[in-house]
């Protein structure tokens, strides 16, 4: 007879599971890069701004090409786990739900900071952007705003996933959780590229949110996993 | 399980069903489409919660903390189209918490298959991919199985050796429940059939009674087979003349 495994042994083997199928098929990473690189393109058309208009608006600019792409990802996340019924398969085994939402999370983490490691350079190029504050913190804010996005975004796409409309719901589920975010990674980002505030407040606020959300989507996860 | 009933909505898939079912038995639920076969078998496994009434599985009403004791094969074949034969069963056994490779291997050629093919499964035919299902619900050696329509779109010579495999499993000790449409398959080997009508178990009997091997009564048989032509002549039941037809002359 077998037994239960553990966690993080299931959470690596569902993240190695998911980061195969999508370099294999290459669904969320072909559809988040151009959808981002439409939406880049397309602002830099309709703006025309000086270095220092671009340091206050390209935070914001960013951030929502971001927000959209990965609700783009998020949903070929988890159609994937649709196609075959494959998810049945694991709400049949003692594996732990968690350690689904962990991989899934963990591996649209990956996707989406793949995705803005090829798009800051294009928003450096089209907004003439030079950042006032230290870099390192705009790494900070990368990080947590990411795990922000993909995190909520993971627990509202698995609880959408068998609506008829689940394109259309999980933006209308997902984007009014993430104001108070995106609102602090926006804030976060202007604030280092002027130089003209301290980002600490809006640092701390998304650690928060993170901190919350995560434990939220742990223990609610088996509830929708397993919702008929 | 005791006085089962299971709504979709307003419609009653399963009505009252009361029954008990003993270890080490192969049983064959049969019944028409929409008889609440597959939706007992879900419910069975966890997958589906019963609207009333109670399940109880290796002696647990918790389905959850007995998954490790049982195997289910769906309608659909739950792999990853992207993913080898090899690769799936490693990913779905070591939710089981097996890690030996070889054991997966042993469970592809269990069902006939090579391990060694590289293809992914969304490039094998429809039977290959039901017989990789089989190998998932078993690589992990439940002493229960639920498998859900198992031969279908499967060949004759690959579905007996799916029944030889099943006979096998059952005579090691295995429970085993197979819904089918294919009663003739599972004959040899059936040690009960359960009916089901319209949500309700209508009949269990031990093996498969002759009448429900066969899908036509003589008389039916009978009136559907083609009519002999001799010559110019139909002989028997000929078709009466659609509208429009007409007589061809030479």
């Amino acid at each position: 007879m077998t037994s239960a495994p553990g966690l993080w042994a299931i959470t690596r083997r569902s993240l190695v599971k998911d980061l195969r199928l999508e370099w294999r098929s290459k669904d969320a990473i072909n559809s988040m890069l151009f959808f981002a690189l439409l939406v880049v393109v397309i602002f830099s058309f309709g703006f025309d701004p000086t270095a220092e208009e671009s340091r206050k608006i390209a935070g914001g600019l960013l951030w929502v090409a971001i927000l959209f792409a990965t609700v783009v990802a998020l949903n070929q996340t988890w159609t994937r786990e649709l196609r075959n019924q494959v998810l049945d398969a694991y709400r049949l085994s003692p594996a732990p739900p968690q350690a689904l939402f962990l991989a899934k999370t963990v591996g649209n983490f990956i996707f989406v900071s793949i995705l803005e490691v090829l798009m800051v350079p294009l928003f450096v190029v089209f907004y003439n952007l030079r950042s006032v504050g230290p870099l390192w913190q705009l790494l900070v804010v990368a990080l947590l705003a990411t795990w922000a996005l993909v995190v909520n975004g993971t627990f509202f796409a698995a609880l959408s996933i068998r609506t008829r409309s689940r394109e259309i719901m999980l933006p209308l589920i997902l984007f009014p959780i993430s104001i108070p975010a995106l609102l602090a990674m926006v804030d976060a980002t202007t604030s280092i590229l002027t130089g003209d505030n301290s980002p600490y407040f809006w640092i701390r606020l998304l650690a928060v949110y993170d901190l919350v959300f995560t434990t939220v989507g742990l223990i609610l996860f088996e509830t929708v996993l397993n919702a008929e | 399980m005791r006085d089962v009933v299971r709504h979709f909505g307003r419609f009653a898939a399963l009505r009252g069903i009361t029954a008990d079912f003993a270890p080490g038995q192969l049983y064959v639920l049969l019944g028409e489409n929409g008889a609440g076969k597959s939706t007992l078998l879900r419910v069975f496994a966890g997958l589906l919660a019963p609207s009333r009434g109670s399940v109880s599985v290796l002696g647990s009403e918790n389905i959850r903390s007995v998954a490790t004791r049982f195997g289910y094969m769906g309608h659909a074949p739950l792999l990853y189209d992207e993913m080898s034969a090899v690769e799936n069963l490693e990913y779905f056994a070591a939710l089981y918490d097996i890690t030996d490779r070889q054991r997966c291997e042993e469970a592809i050629r269990t069902v006939g298959l090579d391990p060694a093919l590289e293809r992914r499964v969304g490039q094998y035919s429809q039977g290959m991919r039901q017989r990789i299902s089989l190998a998932r619900a078993i690589v992990h050696g439940p002493e229960l199985l639920f498998l859900d329509e198992p031969f279908s779109n499967v060949d004759v010579r690959s579905a007996k050796q799916m029944t030889t495999l099943l006979a096998k499993m059952r005579d090691t000790g295995t429970t085993i429940f197979v819904v089918t449409h294919q009663a003739a398959l599972m004959e040899p080997v059936a040690d009960e059939c359960i009916v089901l009508d319209a949500g309700r178990l209508v009949a269990r009997e031990k093996g498969i009674p002759a009448r429900m091997l066969t899908p036509y009564l003589a008389e039916e048989s009978a009136a559907l087979r083609r009519p002999a032509v001799t010559g110019n002549a139909v002989e028997g039941n000929a078709l009466p003349a659609l509208p429009g037809s007409f007589e061809a002359k030479s």
